[in-house]
């Protein structure tokens, strides 16, 4: 053992938690009785159906295996595979993502380098920032009239004000002798922007990219049990109605994952630009 | 006064004191640079030393006054006045030799990329920096290695005019001595003209043809242009041997411990230009008295 990494080490107790966290709960839950060993009073009485307890986690492991096995089905309105709704999910969040990126880094990037523009609008963006995305929503129906361009809407709206200001902060930063690195070998203001400004207000920028994308993905959640239809926050609401707490439990830890792979991209992307001085 | 190929006419700059007022880092300023020369400015702490050298760079505009360079006025930076900063200013996300070819790339728009590489690759071994070195990012290197780039990059650019902020003021004495001796090198290959602020007397009398020495601030003046009377090239253990050169260094020493105090804050003359000094040991034969008595003979004119 003293001879593993440390690492190693960490995995192996990662491991091991997990393990150990699965058996308790799954011995703390009251084993059902399996449907042959019911009597006749129980079955009419109803006991047969599934009840909504706490699912143990081999059933939990078993609907992942079943849903994982065949993620792209599609059986209808109320009936799709993980996959899809999942993919609409993320549809969802790097439409509004994008538009807002499209949006916040060149106004950003004004912001940052014009004072006067930083002073004029930095009133609306301290007001409209502390805004829950999800108050928009009521809004965004009633103008937009569409839900799944509302749904983008609430995205775009919640994923712009980090990388907005991030942005301004990174460009503002930007140290004096750089731009004067670039003046000195009378650089245009693109190429300056290009070449000096951008990447040396990269890792800031970035930072406010990957805030922007986790706040998006919790957002996308909630918003789509408010519009309903499709995506994964619509799945887990319709779990719930349908009483089947497994699916819910599981299409929690979907969203968990999903939500770790977009950070870990944007954490890849965060060590490509990144720079000591 | 026949004019020079870099002149500094009237400069004046003034800063607001913070309280209202102003306040005259310097006033009428006036000196001139020969193409070729490689001048060094001393003085104390804040007399306004890189306040001159961002208006020569064009970096920063002077109160009043003009600077000519091939009697064109300097306006605005341009890649004929090359800088060396204080603290390098290497762009960090790029390689030494992208910090070289950023430069170079925009100085020859024309050039290709190959040939972009060679001549920087070229520069950078001018100081001493080959093989994967040159590949390293900034935060990679060692302070003197960092500075070797900055100068690479200068060079490498072949401006009419270099200007170099204290550029060994954050190195070790050993790695100082070895910088000098490359960019002395680089200097002497390129016949480059060479502003250069120092704080260190010996390092100035090594590298100058002249030395100008500036009074403390405010209303700093640039009071003298001290000729380095040792002939190049100049190897530094040798040139302590020469006659003049302890009698130049007692003067530098003198005027920085002493004049510049007391010749501060004096009202400047109109179109005040440095008082030239000639410091040359007569009748002592070379090499034989290492520390002379001082027979000094200022020659002022
Ligand atoms: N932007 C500015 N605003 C106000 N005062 C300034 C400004 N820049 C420089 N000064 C003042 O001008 C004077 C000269 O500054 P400068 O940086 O030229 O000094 P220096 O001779 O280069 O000093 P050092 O040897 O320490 O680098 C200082 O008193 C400084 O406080
Ligand atoms: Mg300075």
């Amino acid at each position: 053992m003293g001879t593993l990494s440390e690492n190693k080490r960490a995995a192996l107790l990662s491991v091991l938690l997990l393990v150990v966290g699965c058996l308790i709960w799954e011995l703390s839950i009251p084993a059902q009785k399996a449907a042959g060993e019911l009597t006749e009073y129980e079955l009419l009485t109803g006991a047969g159906q599934p009840k909504a307890g706490v699912p143990p986690p081999s059933q939990v492991l078993a609907k992942a295996w079943e849903q994982l096995s065949n993620p792209f089905y599609d059986a209808g309105p109320n009936d799709k595979g993980i996959g899809i709704q999942i993919g609409y999910s993320i549809y969802r969040v790097l439409a509004g993502y994008l538009l807002a990126a499209l949006i916040a880094i060149p106004l950003g990037f004004l912001i940052g380098m014009s004072s006067v523009a930083y002073k004029a609008l930095n009133p609306f963006i301290q007001v409209l920032r502390p805004i829950s995305p999800l108050a928009w929503m009521p809004l965004a129906l009633f103008v937009i009239q569409d839900s799944e361009a509302s749904a983008i809407f609430v995205i775009f709206i919640c994923s712009i004000w980090p990388m907005l200001i991030n942005t301004a902060f990174g460009v503002a930063g930007v140290r004096e002798d750089w731009v004067n690195v670039a003046r000195t070998h009378e650089l245009g203001a693109l190429k300056t922007a290009f070449t000096v400004i951008l990447p040396a207000a990269a890792p800031t920028i970035v930072t406010g990219m990957r805030i922007s994308i986790g706040i998006a993905w919790l957002v996308i959640v909630a918003a789509e049990m408010l519009v309903g239809g499709t995506g994964i926050g619509y799945y887990v609401w319709n779990e719930w109605n349908n009483l089947d707490l497994t699916s819910v439990i599981f299409s929690i830890l979907m969203i968990g994952i999903v939500g770790m792979l977009l950070d870990s991209m944007f954490g890849l992307l965060q060590r490509t630009v990144a720079y000591t001085e | 006064m026949a004019t020079s190929f870099l002149s500094i006419e009237q400069l004046t700059q003034r800063y607001p004191d913070g309280k209202g007022g102003e306040f005259t880092v310097f006033e009428n300023a006036s000196f001139g640079i020969e193409k070729g020369e490689f001048v060094c400015i001393l003085g104390h702490s804040g007399c306004g030393k890189s306040t001159i050298m961002n208006i020569l760079a064009g970096l920063a505009e002077p109160t009043s006054g003009v600077v000519k360079m091939d009697g064109r006025h300097v306006s605005g930076p341009s890649l004929d006045r090359g800088v060396v900063f204080q603290n390098y200013s290497l762009l960090p996300w790029l390689t030494a030799l992208k910090n070289v070819t950023f430069g170079v790339s925009a100085r020859f728009p024309g050039w290709s990329k190959a040939k972009v590489i060679e001549h920087s690759t070229a520069f950078l071994a001018k100081v001493g920096l080959t093989g994967d070195a040159i590949h390293r990012k900034p935060s990679q290197l060692s302070g003197g290695m960092r500075q070797r780039v900055s100068i690479a990059r200068a060079f490498a650019n072949e401006p009419k005019l270099l200007l170099l902020d204290e550029p060994f003021g954050a190195l070790d004495a050993l790695t100082r001595g070895t910088i000098q001796d490359e960019l002395i090198k680089v200097w002497s290959d390129t016949d480059q003209t060479v502003f250069m602020i120092t704080h260190d007397i010996d390092e100035a009398i090594l590298l100058a043809d002249r030395i100008l020495l500036m009074t403390n601030g405010p209303m700093a003046q640039v009071a003298e242009s001290v000729e380095i009377t040792i002939p190049r090239p100049r190897v530094r253990n040798d040139i302590v041997e020469h006659p003049n050169y302890y009698a130049i260094r007692n003067h530098l020493v003198h005027f920085l411990a002493q004049r510049s105090a007391e010749l501060s804050g004096q009202e400047p003359t109109v179109n005040q230009h440095p008082k030239p000094v000639r410091i040359v040991m007569t009748e002592e034969p070379e090499g034989e008295d290492p520390e002379p008595a001082p027979r000094l003979r200022a020659v002022e004119g």
